[in-house]
């Protein structure tokens, strides 16, 4: 297949926390296995000095019977975590059933059975269990099965908000389509691949149990005499904890260490379903020596960028070199993988976690960008507008605070000055009503106005360097043609150097004054003159090969376009919504 | 007379307040391919839903192969789709990612059980129709890549050998070189299968690869309709035009 390279299956992030608790757990599943067979007679056999405190051969006392607290602890741990295991089982089996019967409910039923569950959930765990326990009796059986139906509302929440969200997905909507019945639907789709935060919430859940059980033996509803766990060995030692204090640190630090084991394990599951949250930060260092700069530098230099995925050493980008002259447009165009966007990046200085760049020359004009440069250069000598102008606004604030701050903190302009610039500015890139935008929320603007907005404020400091990244894509092609003209004036009136970033050739080459394109991390061809450039005259196959496979449309006798006003004004016109 | 398979007339879907087809009327022949262009909001996926009744119409007809969708009811609808097949937009969504390739198309023959052993045969035939191997059938999802994934997307559409096939923006999300691929593997299964087809997308220039007649959309309504050379050749609509106009290969773009 000529297709692009299968994306690999996202690795394992094994990390400190996870394995910290996957030890201790399998120290306390060992000590639980082993214990009862060589200890249950130390710990359970009557006579010898009754009531000692830490003597040798005694280390953490004995008991009023005489028996060995080190023995006692360690023989309940058995109990202790099949109980535990036993009531999460009870809630991961009950509390999915549950959640995975209410998604499959009739709409009414389902939403009465979510507000029955959120309802559940928000009634504290110990609470419950205590009153099934009152109604069952005392006994170690009865805690299991309380402390089970308590933490059952927690699995149902959890699965029936994933299967809500699963549901949504094409695969299930498509399977819907022809017609898999609805448990296959749950079983097949819905219930596999809810693995992960299932396997995180079963840790947690075990880690509550522990605690909980603990509890209900600690106030006599748990086990019973003569059996023990954790929980009644933690009573009988504070019953004496004026006597012979030494008793209370068994029991104690045995569910302190199974707790947190269980929350280790909980935790570094979660961080390793999602490995962006334990990331390296991105690093830039500079590799070699060249001479300096001619006399009249270009706004950019960039020689010699590579960029790593840190972890595995891989080449994303690899010596990449380029220069833009003040007032020029450079194009860089490439697929998916190509490392143009991680050029742009590095370039910003804005190299992501997990990577790692360097370059032999990197300049801002006479600024060195590979050493230390004031935050408030980068950001009023570099103007940056991304793809999508919905999550790189802040929704929660107005245009005018958003915008402002930069020119407030960076520039020292003060409030009301800002304000004029950011006016002018919205009014350069033919926003209507200039003054009224910066009382408005990002969410009151169509997407192109954003992007319209977004360049405004990128340009409002008046950067040597403006870096857009696909910054049509995600808009209409109407729109993309308005958005692309305002870049365009913006840089001719202003001087404004370009770096343009873009999958599509038929946008760069309509747009840009010279055009690099990459393939796997590399330049592969560096064009002149982007407008002449054919399928014909491209030096590299795959130049030409991505123009030949950019579909154009094919237009012979063409009909006027409409006299007087844009598109937009008559659309106005016509159709009145 | 030609062989009319879709036929809609007089479509209005409103969600709450807000009007998203005005009024829509399409009709497309046997072995032809409709396709529908539109800008965001133009409500061309919500037509696409409003014929597998996905979406419920507030009034209007929407005839698919000798079914009136809007008043069908579950059962008449449960066959339908069977014989009227949706190919999804994302291929990073549309497999599920527990499931074999072979296990994914199994259960589009045989909802119910999807048995791969049973139609290993067929299955085989189809992913090697769409340029993949029949080995590749005990595979998951995560180990194809984008436009591997939307040749099974595809195949899984067609398996059934389904009277009509609607594609929602099948080849949006995937790079011009592999897109190019796709739209390749759609004429050349377009000429082997005589496939009728609803092609969607926002792309006017994709559009006019696969289609015979072109449907515009603007706003909820249809600003202009009829055979594909025509709407290419002589706009008659500005709307049409200026989308036309706003194609970076057209003669008429500029940025001044």
């Amino acid at each position: 297949m000529a297709d692009a390279t299968p994306d690999t299956k996202r690795r394992f992030a094994w990390n400190g926390t996870l394995i910290c608790g996957l030890v201790m757990g399998a120290i306390i599943l060992l000590t639980g296995l082993i214990a009862p067979f060589f200890l249950t007679e130390p710990a359970t056999a009557l006579g010898g000095g009754s009531s000692l405190g830490s003597v040798p051969g005694h280390p953490l006392g004995t008991d009023s019977l005489g028996r060995d607290m080190l023995a006692r602890t360690l023989v309940a741990t058995r109990l202790t975590v099949v109980m535990a295991l036993g009531a999460t089982a009870i809630a991961g089996a009950a509390g999915i059933a549950l959640g995975i019967a209410v998604w499959l409910a009739p709409r009414k039923v389902r939403e009465l059975g979510l507000r029955g569950i959120e309802f559940a959930v928000s009634y504290p765990t110990l609470l419950v269990a205590i009153m099934v326990a009152a109604i069952l009796g005392k006994g170690t059986v009865t805690v299991v099965i309380a402390i089970g139906v308590a933490n059952t509302a927690g699995f149902a929440r959890l699965t029936a908000n994933l299967a809500a969200g699963l549901s949504q997905r094409d695969y299930v909507t498509t399977a819907r389509l022809i017609g898999v019945p609805r448990v296959r639907l749950a079983t097949r789709h819905i219930l596999p691949n809810m693995a992960e935060p299932m396997l995180i919430l079963v840790a947690q859940a075990f880690a509550g149990a522990l605690v909980e059980i603990s509890g209900l033996s600690f106030v006599g509803l748990g086990s019973q005499s003569p059996s023990f766990d954790y929980g009644t060995l933690l009573r009988d030692a504070l019953g004496k904890l004026m006597i012979n204090p030494v008793l209370v640190v068994g029991p104690a630090m045995a569910l302190v260490f199974a707790s947190l084991a269980a929350l280790f394990i909980g935790d570094g599951l979660a961080a390793a379903a999602n490995p962006r949250s334990i990331g390296k930060r991105g690093r830039l260092r500079r590799v070699g020596q060249v001479p300096d700069a001619a006399s009249e530098p270009p706004v950019l230099t960039a020689t010699g960028v590579t960029v790593r995925h840190a972890a595995t050493g891989r080449v994303l980008v690899e010596d990449v070199s380029f220069e833009i002259a003040r007032g020029e447009i450079l194009g860089i165009v490439g697929e998916s993988g190509s490392g143009k966007s991680l050029t742009a990046a590095v370039v910003s200085r804005l190299v992501p976690e997990g990577i790692e760049a360097e370059a032999t020359r990197l300049a801002l004009g006479r600024t060195d960008l590979l050493g230390r440069v004031s935050q408030r250069e980068l950001a009023t000598r570099i103007g940056l507008v991304y793809q999508d102008p919905g999550t790189s606004l802040n929704p929660a604030l107005t245009l005018g605070s958003q915008f402002g701050d930069v020119l407030t903190h960076h520039r020292g302009l003060s409030r009301k000055q800002a304000r004029q610039v950011l006016v002018d500015g919205f009014a350069a890139v033919l926003l209507p009503d200039p003054a009224g935008r910066l009382r408005q929320h990002p969410h009151e603007l169509s997407g192109g106005m954003k992007q319209r907005a977004m360049i405004a404020s990128a340009m409002s400091t008046q950067p040597d360097l403006l870096i857009a990244d696909e910054p049509t894509t995600a808009l209409d092609v109407t729109v993309q043609r308005e958005v692309l003209a305002i870049i365009k004036r913006l840089n001719r009136q202003a001087g404004t150097a370009v770096l343009f970033i873009s999958h599509d050739i038929g946008v760069v080459r309509r747009l840009c004054d010279r055009v690099l394109v990459m393939r796997e991390g590399r330049v592969v061809e560096r064009i002149a003159d982007p407008a002449a450039m054919t399928p014909d005259n491209v030096t590299h196959p795959y130049t030409a090969q991505l123009l030949a496979a950019t579909p154009t449309v094919a237009i012979g006798g063409r009909a006027a376009a409409p006299a007087g006003g844009t598109a937009a004004a008559q659309a106005a016109a016509e159709v009145a919504p | 007379m030609s062989d009319t398979i879709v036929n809609v007339t007089g479509l209005n879907v409103s969600f709450g307040p807000v009007h998203v087809l005005k009024d829509v009327s399409a009709r497309l022949d046997r072995s032809e391919t409709l396709g529908v262009v539109g800008e965001s909001g133009s409500g061309k996926s919500t037509l696409a839903k409003a014929m597998v009744g996905l979406v419920k119409a507030s009034s209007g007809e929407v005839w698919v192969d000798g079914l009136e969708v809007v008043e069908a009811s579950r059962r008449e609808l449960a066959h339908y789709h069977r014989r009227v097949q949706m190919i999804p937009q994302d291929p990073f969504s549309s497999l599920s990612p527990r499931q074999t390739i072979g296990q994914t198309l199994a259960e589009a023959i045989d909802p119910g059980r999807a048995r791969v052993g049973r139609h290993q045969d067929r299955i085989a035939e189809w992913l090697e129709r769409v340029g993949l191997e029949p080995g590749m059938m005990h595979r998951y999802p995560h180990e194809f890549s984008g436009g591997q994934r939307q040749r099974i997307a595809i195949a899984r559409g067609l398996i059934l050998e389904p009277s009509v096939v609607i594609a929602d923006e099948i080849t949006s999300a995937l790079d011009v070189s592999v897109q190019a691929q796709i739209l390749e593997l759609l004429a050349e299964l377009r000429q082997s299968l005589g496939l009728t087809m609803v092609f969607i997308s926002h792309n006017l220039a994709v559009v006019q690869r696969v289609s015979d007649q072109v449907l515009v959309l603007y706003r909820g309504q249809v600003v202009e309709a009829g055979p594909a050379e025509r709407i290419y050749q002589a706009p008659q609509h500005w709307y049409t035009r200026a989308l036309l106009d706003a194609d970076p290969g057209s003669p008429g773009f500029t940025l001044d």
